[in-house]
């Protein structure tokens, strides 16, 4: 009898379980299609060919984000350049030289932190290395605090990938009699050249949307302009601007700027996700 | 016929030095890479010391005071920080009490109860969620939610609410959308997929024959998620759970669109507030005296000690789990 009724309180209180499961995946699944919803109706409903052609509009006329596109694209570029640079060879350090050694894991620890830390705290020291003592916003100084964010990210998936490349690559290498910096060059960078790449691409997903450090370094800039130490026109701060202001045609286009925005980003998330699939599997 | 090798002529020039040729590049590689490597810890201890610069003006004024104040009054002059590091609080753990449950349940469900055919869209769909920008999300909370969340559960509540009654106290507040508990959904659907990917995966670690064992004893699936695979993989859901927290509380444009932005210590979840990093975002670039811009930075730095403490807790819990 007992154990009857304890038979059924399990099955009860795993049904209630197991519905609970299934309605909070339906839950969330709801809200984010939700919200993926929205934005292609209204992202869509503002998108034209202006759009691509015509620069940020004083309220009342028209216009496009030409001008943001293109600063965005040269701010997000830079960094990335920045940011493959010294992600690649810190990851290398990581992995090939620092051994077990404290400062290695120190260096680890931090770039963990800085992995997540909140992306404004950058944005206002950059701001006090590159923006105040020159007295002026500009392109680059947004370049370099989106090189900083985009950094860790390279650092850590070049240490990850270059970890599990076997250690017969490099003893072969080194018997050879080819120096430790070639066979790491020339030897591991070639055969985990698809994880670094990925590690880019995920790095440059993240950036593309940043917004708030931009905010007290690139500013934003009405006008179409390719010189970078000078305020530069971003899509991110368009959209804020935008999305904050009491007209329409300013919330249109930012409505149209944050289509842009999340399929770029998808698009590159997608991507690099493909080349990791199809790198596991070779 | 039988080869002969000179070894007289060929072996010294490799084999006397000891070193291959091209060594020389070595050390000046190995420098290089080093030196990346600390560039990355001299940026960590530069944004550190700069905001500790930048904001010595405010602490130097106000002292310990400064995380106490409850005003914050740009024409007095007044600085203090408890609204926005209480609105950053509140906002956090109200995002991680809604987004927790939901994101536990998601990866259960896909773990163990998704059909095959809908486990990888589903799966990849949240992840790529995850790395939707979040003034994607701040967008949304302003548009669609906000208006939303005014027109059928603010203004209900307001107009049932009598004068004076507890109810009253608990949603007065502008009904406009804008508002601490909005800005909290607007967070906790955006650490959702984050923290629902990295529980996913976490599960996945719990080997295959424990959980087999536990259902061949006869375990329905609450208990092997609560008793077998929940112990299994605690310390890290932990840290992943304290890195989604570190995530909310840094979020700066979702939060800034949607909560309102007013300085006045919050009286209730209806009442719209600011966090540190919205008050920063908003004002910086608009504050005139020497002193409030230091007070930003100075809120800047007890977000970073506040974010830095979580961080540093659930990099540590996590160990080397991938979480990127």
């Amino acid at each position: 009898m007992k154990s009857k009724v304890l038979i059924a309180r399990r099955k009860a209180g795993n049904a209630i379980f197991v519905g609970f499961c299934w309605i909070t995946a339906a839950i969330a699944l709801a809200a984010l299609a939700a919200i993926l919803f929205s934005l292609f109706k209204d992202g869509i409903g503002a998108l034209n060919l202006q759009t691509f052609t015509m620069d940020t509009p004083a309220a009342g006329s028209p216009g496009g984000l030409r001008n943001a596109i293109v600063g965005s694209i040269m701010m997000c570029a830079l960094a990335m350049v920045i940011a493959v640079v010294i992600g690649v060879l810190a990851g290398t350090w990581l992995a090939e030289y620092a051994g077990d050694a404290v400062y290695g894991k120190v260096v680890r620890f931090v770039n963990d932190v800085l992995l997540s830390a909140p992306s404004i705290l950058i944005g206002l020291a950059i701001y006090q290395l590159l923006v105040a003592p020159f007295h002026g916003f500009s392109g680059l100084a947004g370049s370099v605090a989106l090189a900083l964010l985009a950094t860790p990210v390279v650092t850590r998936t070049t240490e990850d990938v270059l970890k599990l490349q076997p250690s017969a690559l490099r003893e072969a290498g080194v018997a050879l009699g080819s120096p430790l910096a070639s066979t790491i060059r020339r030897i591991l960078w070639r055969s985990a050249n698809t994880g670094i790449l990925t590690g880019g691409l995920l790095a440059f997903a993240r950036i593309s949307g940043e917004t708030a450090p931009l905010l007290f370094t690139a500013l934003n800039n009405q006008f179409f302009s390719l010189n970078m130490t000078k305020p530069t026109a971003n899509l991110p701060s368009v959209i804020f601007q935008g999305g904050l202001s009491a007209f329409d045609d300013l919330r249109n286009l930012a409505w149209a700027g944050a289509l842009i925005i999340a399929v770029a980003v998808l698009g590159v998330n997608i991507i690099a996700r493909t080349l990791a699939r199809e790198n596991r599997q070779s | 016929m039988t080869l002969t090798i000179d070894r007289t002529e060929a072996a010294p020039k490799t084999a006397v030095k000891g070193k291959p040729r091209g060594g020389a590049l070595d050390p000046f590689f190995e420098g290089l890479c080093f030196a990346s490597a600390t560039l990355l810890l001299a940026a960590m201890a530069w944004v550190l010391v700069s905001l500790f610069i930048g904001g010595w003006p405010a602490f130097h004024k106000f002292g310990v005071n400064f995380l106490f104040i409850r005003s914050w009054n740009p024409v007095t002059e007044v600085y203090g920080a408890a609204g926005p590091i209480v609105g950053t609080l509140i906002t956090a753990f109200l995002s991680l009490a809604i987004a927790l449950p939901i994101a536990f349940g998601i990866a259960v469900f896909l773990v163990e109860f998704c059909p095959p055919v809908l486990r990888r869209p589903i799966g990849t769909a949240v992840e790529l969620l995850a790395g939707i920008p979040s003034i994607v999300y701040g967008m949304w909370g302003l548009f669609v939610l906000a208006p939303w969340f005014a027109l059928h559960i603010q203004l209900p509540l307001l107009t049932l609410a009598k004068p004076g009654s507890l109810l009253e106290k608990l949603t007065s507040g502008i009904p406009n959308g804008a508002n601490i508990l909005t800005a909290s959904i607007i967070l906790a659907i955006m650490v959702l997929p984050f923290m629902a990917a990295v529980l996913r995966d976490l599960m996945l670690t719990v080997p295959a024959q424990v959980r087999e064992s536990a259902y061949g004893l006869g375990s329905s699936t609450m208990e092997v998620i609560t008793k077998v695979s929940l112990p299994y993989i605690k310390r890290s859901a932990v840290g992943a759970v304290m890195l989604g927290l570190g995530r909310a509380l840094g979020e700066t444009m979702a939060v800034t669109f949607i909560i309102g932005n007013s300085h006045a210590f919050p009286k209730n979840l209806f009442d719209s507030g600011s966090t540190i990093a919205s008050t920063i975002a908003n004002e910086f670039n608009e504050a005139t005296t020497e002193m409030h811009t230091s007070a930003l930075i100075a809120l800047g730095l007890v977000l970073f000690l506040i974010t830095f403490a979580v961080l540093a807790l659930a990099r540590t819990l996590l160990g080397r789990q991938k979480v990127v």
